[in-house]
């Protein structure tokens, strides 16, 4: 013990429990939540928003100039390109999110196990993760389109399982950490339940670390999907969709009107570096602290 | 200091090997250890780091299997970890544990109060009200206030936490406590503090101590009993003073004389052996 107590007469005042949200991201991190916030938000209403059909479209305005009435004008079919990014940002976000929240449960939980149980099960965890590490992600969700249709249900299946080995190799060796700390060691002389040293004692102290992995996985999990469906295996037409329009808009590039590619393409490119920053910034943060 | 006479604890033959890394043979950390600790006593073990003071209190507390050896408690065999939580919960009646390092040993993002009263409803079955007065009660026995109940470990000092460690062990109400170096991470006037209330919370509810340590000044001041152990081996056992005062073992004479006391060198330390080797086991 390097530091010198000032005695137990020192004034400590009383701290209730934080959960140290605001702490340390920085002027990126905050800029970076606003970016995701707006994102999230636009999800949530942003097909209330519109008030045109994303998918109704007059073919005689393909490729229509921005206008009072069409704002960011108008794509090969005469859509609305405003109302079509706007909604969009649903299903542009929706299966990030899936990808995330289930390779996060499912990561944590074989982690937890793994770290807890220790011995021959540790040892499974670690080899099938290890096996499922070697198959590429988007690898994977084009060998379950093939096998299951294309279409956003298959391919955010795929990259859950895939994406899971990465959430259970980070939360098993922190968990690891912990499990060898000595409160843990007090829990147990106590009589508590390994479920809950697990719950309530392991899985708070690297919760931090879990939300940092969670984020950077959203931004992958998007470029990921943006890239099926611009190859046509994730969302299908005539959907509304970031990196489908992306695709779509690549008829136009060659016809001197590169605006759909662009925009959707800046969407995803603004979307996935404000997860990676606060992704990076809260790692940084969750390393900071004992 | 009331000891009846009862033995509450006894060890017999207590060994355990390590597995030796690669192809190198296994390492014996405790090698035939015999004691025996009355109700209401006080067994102090001394010795360097890696003699096996730790391994001897891990195996006690069943955080580690003994290669050979038999621990009773209360007549009771507790040779074998406990499996279950409920058969940790049996054993930590009887025996509980405060580690040395109160850093580590309390979960840094509970408050002190949670902390309590996790460790008061394994044990306690009945009410809420019931579990908040035992937490009162263990929070007074130890010296925590109120505010120091709500706060998180990071904001109290060393010296309560470890307060906040033996109100914890004591939850359970077990008839032994080991203190595993409790008090080394402590500054000289803490420790003083946590020793008198250790003296104290003995006094008043008949516990045993198990009390590990490498410091001999703070052996002397809370044990009855010493035990002085090296390479996993006991080379002497007696009373305290005894043991402290007239050590009949070339080793205990050399932990003694590597006290610091005014006009002290090394150099005096080793010469106060008068030719005796203390690396040699034998003596």
């Amino acid at each position: 013990m390097t530091t010198l107590t000032a005695g137990e007469v020192e004034v400590t005042p009383p701290r209730r429990r934080t959960w140290g949200w605001t702490r340390g991201l920085g002027v990126s991190g905050w800029l970076s939540i606003g970016v995701l916030v707006l994102v999230l938000l636009l999800a949530v209403v942003g097909p209330l928003l519109a008030s045109q059909d994303p998918n109704e479209g007059n073919l005689a305005q393909g490729f229509g100039a921005p206008s009072v009435e069409h704002w960011l004008g108008q794509d090969a079919n005469g859509r609305d390109l405003l109302t079509r990014l706007v909604v969009g940002a649903r299903t542009a976000v929706i299966g990030p999110l899936l990808v995330v929240v289930a390779s996060t449960i499912l990561g944590t939980v074989l982690a937890l196990a793994a770290a807890w149980f220790g011995g021959w099960f540790d040892t499974a965890v670690a080899r099938v993760v290890d096996a499922v590490f070697a198959f590429p992600g988007l690898l994977l969700a084009i060998l379950a389109t093939a096998l299951f249709g294309a279409g956003l249900p298959a391919a955010v299946a795929a990259l859950s399982i895939a994406y899971t080995p990465y959430m259970a190799r980070i939360a098993r060796s922190a968990a690891l950490r912990e499990r060898g700390m000595p409160y843990i060691a007090a829990l147990r002389v106590q009589g508590i339940h390994g479920l809950s040293i697990c719950v309530r004692h392991i899985l708070p102290n690297i919760r931090t670390l879990v939300l940092a992995n969670a984020t950077i996985s959203f931004g992958f999990a998007l470029i990921d999907l943006a890239g099926l469906s611009f190859i046509g295996l994730g969302v299908q037409p005539p959907t509304a969709d970031w990196g489908a329009m992306v695709g779509e808009g690549l008829a136009g590039i060659l016809q001197r009107y590169p605006q759909e590619s662009f925009y959707a393409g800046a969407l995803i490119v603004a979307t996935v570096a404000a997860a990676n920053v606060l992704g990076d910034r809260l790692t940084t943060r969750s390393e900071g602290r004992s | 200091m009331t000891t009846t006479g009862e033995v509450i604890l006894r060890v017999e033959g207590l060994s355990k090997s390590f597995p030796g890394r690669g192809r190198g043979h296994d390492v014996l950390a405790v090698d035939g250890v015999e004691f025996e600790l009355a109700a209401g006593g006080s067994l102090g073990i001394v010795g360097e780091s890696g003699s096996g003071k730790t391994t001897t209190a891990r195996m006690l507390i069943g955080l580690e299997r003994p290669t050979t050896g038999r621990i009773l408690i209360e007549g009771v065999d507790h040779t074998t970890p406990a499996r279950t939580a409920r058969q940790w919960r049996e054993r930590g009646r009887r025996i509980q544990i405060v580690f040395q390092d109160p850093y580590t040993s309390l979960d840094r993002h509970q408050t002190i109060g949670s902390c309590l009263s996790e460790a008061v409803s394994v044990h306690v079955r009945g009410r809420a009200g019931e579990v908040s007065d035992r937490v009162e009660e263990l929070a007074a026995l130890v010296g925590l206030d109120d505010r120091q109940l709500r706060a998180v470990p990071r904001a109290l000092s060393g010296g309560q936490r470890q307060r906040v460690a033996i109100a914890r062990a004591l939850a359970a109400e077990p008839r032994i406590l080991i203190l595993d170096e409790a008090v080394s991470a402590l500054d000289v006037s803490i420790q003083a503090q946590i020793l008198n209330l250790l003296a104290d919370i003995r006094e008043r509810t008949g516990i045993s101590y198990l009390f590990i340590s490498h410091d001999l000044a703070v052996i002397r001041q809370i044990t009855d009993d010493t035990l002085v152990m090296r390479h996993g081996r006991v080379v002497e056992h007696g009373p305290t003073p005894r043991v402290l005062d007239e050590p009949q073992h070339a080793y205990t004479r050399l932990l003694r004389s590597s006290v610091p006391r005014p006009g002290w060198t090394p150099e005096s330390a080793l010469a106060a052996l008068s030719g005796a080797d203390p690396t040699e086991d034998d003596a």
